[in-house]
């Protein structure tokens, strides 16, 4: 034993090797195994895609940070549940790329919160919180009112989720520019939040 | 779940394989590098290895620290069979994350369905006297409601104040537990349904102001006529019609503001009001309780 440390120490590419593989292990069965398990490889029965607004209104999103403040992750636990619905199963992300689960809670999780309020609301309260929660602390978005989209890149997002193996069909893609032409950022970040998590019954 | 949830064979014997080559690589290395007396060094003796100044001595391990990164590893074993751990394997004790949470379903369902049940039994007027019901209600209310009544339930622009005694659809104990229970939706289309002119709406604006005593700028009287179509639903007097959610006009409590400016955008955009039901969210006994707290509110 005594000098027997001494190879890999005094040799750092045998060294580099090992250590790769040491790490490696947690990965290779604990990571590997979900790209071949059904309940992370398929989407849930019943699930639509996001149309070309919601994709829009998906990047609006990503882009104010959104996913920063708020998970969409609800957790098997009974407080959880009770207070946001149906918990997470991995089949509703199949086809998120990349999915927004979020770390932290500044704000509530979102996970389910499509059809909980009114299109209005979301409205109101994107333009500034406090005028309908007098104590929250969430920034105000003002300017989604004012943005406009154009529609010149949705077709080409969506085929990319395509490639990725969203199933798109042609006429999805063709028509998805006439779908989010003009329209206001607002409208699509609201259609967005009105589509999460609905395909999973939100019964408590 | 049923069988396996591996959509190819090999990912089964593929994890077992690594959870083994990784256990028994640990006990190797525990084993290997431990303490051994064919290597006659003395504890506390240098083992020969030195760089920099730095020696190496030979100092082993305790016995019971050894022993008990052996025992983390028959540990390791006995865990993996009682959770699932040996590849799909559902473990001894078929412990899942779904079962665990409703195991604390269960365990909060019983503690709390005897609670509601009696409550059930009480009439939501008479609930609505009981404190530790209310409360309940009150925490029900926080959590599902006050996004947009607020958490003083007092309203806001758009969202209808409700300890003010004045009621869309009406304020008794049914028609707050259908509220709730269904959900409501309100449609005023952009000028009652009527093509109306700037000069219509400054006029219609003048008479709906008259029906709280105020005055406008426009010809109350050149509207007066028109306003047939708005006692549909505000009824013929302006008082409105709880069936339909018509908003009384002559009491000047007003969801959309009652500036002259604020009616005057409320007749040319229209206004569409929506709260949504709670009947698959919260179930009948809690909305029993939650309208036993909405009911007290007012009373």
């Amino acid at each position: 034993m005594a000098k027997t440390h001494e190879i890999v120490e005094k040799n750092v590419g045998l060294m580099i090797v090992l250590t790769l593989v040491a790490v490696s292990f947690g990965g290779l069965v604990e990571i590997v195994p979900l790209f071949f398990q059904k309940q992370t490889t398929q989407p849930l029965e019943g699930m639509k895609p996001w149309t070309a607004l919601q994709v829009e209104g998906r990047d609006i999103y990503i882009r104010e940070g959104c996913n920063v403040c708020h998970t969409q992750m609800i957790r098997p636990f009974r407080a959880e549940t009770e207070r946001y619905g149906h918990y997470s199963v991995a089949g509703e992300h199949v086809w998120e790329h990349p999915h927004l689960w979020g770390s932290k809670r500044t704000g509530p999780d979102l996970a389910r919160v499509g059809g909980r309020y009114s299109d209005k609301w979301h409205m109101d309260h994107l333009y500034n919180p406090r005028d309908v929660v007098p104590e929250s602390n969430m920034p105000s978005f003002p300017w989604l009112f004012d943005n406009t989209l154009d529609g010149e890149l949705t077709g080409k997002k969506m085929e990319t989720f395509r490639l990725l193996g969203v199933p798109y069909s042609d006429e999805d893609i063709a028509g998805a520019k006439a779908a989010v032409e003009g329209k206001r950022e607002i409208d699509a970040l609201v259609a967005y939040l009105q589509g999460l998590g609905t395909t999973l019954s939100s019964k408590r | 779940m049923t069988g396996t949830d591996f959509t190819q064979g090999w990912v089964n014997g593929w994890i077992i394989a690594i959870v083994l080559i990784n256990l028994l690589g640990c006990l190797w290395l525990l084993w290997w590098t431990r303490k051994r007396p064919e290597d006659h060094i003395a504890e506390g003796e240098s083992m020969g290895h030195s760089f920099d100044g730095i020696e190496e001595l030979n100092n082993p391990l305790p016995h019971w620290w050894l022993n008990l990164f052996y025992f983390t590893i028959a540990f390791a074993f006995i865990y993996l069979t009682l959770y699932p751990g040996w590849g799909d394997a559902k473990g001894m004790l078929g412990w899942t994350s779904h079962n665990q949470w409703e195991m604390e379903v269960e365990k909060a369902n019983n503690r709390f369905d005897r609670v509601f049940k009696d409550y059930a039994a009480i009439p939501v007027e008479e609930l609505a006297k009981d404190p530790q019901a209310v409360k309940i209600g009150q925490r029900l209310f926080g959590n599902n409601c006050a996004l947009c009544h607020g958490s003083d339930a007092r309203g806001n622009l758009g969202y209808p104040n409700l300890v003010d005694n004045d009621w869309l659809y009406g304020g008794s104990a049914d028609q707050i537990v259908a509220s709730i229970t269904h959900g409501r939706n309100a449609m005023m289309p952009p000028g009652g349904g009527l093509p109306m002119t700037e000069q219509d709406v400054l006029d219609m604006t003048a008479y709906v102001l008259t029906l709280s005593g105020r005055k406008g700028s426009g010809n109350a009287d050149a509207a007066k006529a028109k306003f047939a179509v708005c006692s549909a639903c505000h009824g013929a007097d302006g008082t409105g019609n709880p069936a339909l959610g018509g908003p009384n006009l002559t009491d000047n409590i007003w969801l959309y503001g009652g500036t002259e400016k604020a009616i005057i955008e409320t007749l040319t955009l229209g206004r569409q009001g929506k709260m949504p039901a709670f009947k698959d969210t919260l179930g009948e006994e809690k909305i029993h309780v939650l309208a036993a707290y909405v009911y007290s509110l007012s009373m």
